[in-house]
């Protein structure tokens, strides 16, 4: 069971985040990843719309042979997005908790402005720390 | 085949979100109330003293307030697990039993909605900012716990309501509690233009 990575991105679709917690993910670079963020942001929004499903909010699941990509979107449109291997069944717990770090630990930050990248080390610390305790 | 027809479940009891909100209290880290008093108490002690003006101070606490709201919202939305709210009364009682059970302490109520649920009340006792206060003759049209005003402001904004939020009563006032009005004046909806001519 492995997590690769956590992107976070805001409520415009821009990419505020995006680190990488195991090797096995392919070398790319930041605008292929600010791409990523954004080409996911739309496709979200285009799936709920389009959902035959009755108030489907967006993209939860991508399953593919060798990852899976789980999205969390917040009622305040900020998306935590985690790409795990695919043996990984669920990761609510994970979300949860990188959100309530995200509260905790960027936005009491003063120095960090909502909506803008972000560049704050006690958030990195505790998510390493929260990830390993999910790579072991 | 069953023909029946699905009544909207109406919140007429406000037990579980009260529960959502003791666990949600439990869990929070706390401070002396009477750090925040006279923390607050110095913070308005200030603005009085660099604005000279009673309205302009209103006007500032209230942006403060809302400053905080656009933050607090998460923290609020990632630690107490409520749900979506399905309608404007469920909205009404999270804010009182769930939000400011959490983040005050205090036990606050719903004390009247409008028919369509835009327009409602909130009231509780003890606020904690006004513990020891009292207003000089030259404030008494000091809103002096607009800030809350203000967070619930912010708060709503980011989760895509525009609304006016006014303190109503107030214990420094000579009322018995504190009695805020939120009136949801709008409900942003993401648009998305044709772009084909």
């Amino acid at each position: 069971m492995v997590v690769y990575a956590l992107w976070v991105i805001n409520k415009t679709g821009g990419l505020i985040f995006d680190r990488e917690f195991a090797s096995g993910l392919p070398e790319l670079s930041t605008n292929a990843f600010l791409k990523f963020a954004s080409a996911f942001h739309t496709q979200h929004a285009i799936a709920a719309q389009l959902s035959p499903v009755p108030d489907c909010k967006g993209i939860e699941v991508i399953e593919a042979e060798c990852f899976k990509l789980f999205c969390y979107e917040t009622p305040t449109a900020i998306k935590f997005i985690v790409i795990t291997d695919s043996t990984v069944q669920v990761v609510d717990s994970l979300l949860r908790d990188i959100y309530q770090l995200y509260s905790d630990y960027v936005l009491k930050n003063p120095f960090y402005e909502v909506e803008q990248p972000i560049r704050v080390e006690h958030w990195e610390t505790k998510l390493a720390q929260l990830v390993g305790e999910w790579n072991v | 085949k069953q023909a029946l027809a699905r009544q909207p479940e109406v919140m007429s009891s406000s037990k579980p979100y009260a529960r959502l909100g003791d666990v949600a209290f439990d869990k929070m880290e706390k401070i002396n109330a009477e750090l925040l008093t006279m923390t607050y108490g110095a913070l308005v002690t200030q603005l009085i003293k660099d604005y000279q003006d009673v309205g302009m101070v209103n006007q500032e606490l209230e942006k403060m307030g809302y400053n905080i709201g656009c933050r607090l919202v998460d923290e609020f939305l990632a630690k107490s697990n409520v749900d979506s709210c399905a309608t404007f009364q469920e909205t009404a009682l999270v804010i009182a039993k769930v939000a400011f059970k959490m983040f005050l302490g205090v036990n606050c109520d719903v004390t009247s909605q409008s028919s369509d649920g835009r327009r409602f009340d909130l009231y509780f006792k003890d606020n904690p900012l006004t513990q020891f206060v009292e207003l000089p003759p030259k404030c008494a049209d000091l809103d002096y716990s607009n800030i809350l005003c203000g967070v619930v402001r912010g708060a709503l904004q980011m989760v895509q309501f525009v609304s006016e939020v006014k303190l109503t009563k107030s214990e420094l006032k000579g009322d018995t509690g504190t009695g805020i009005r939120v009136t949801i004046k709008e409900v942003l909806k993401e648009s998305y233009k044709d772009d084909d001519e």
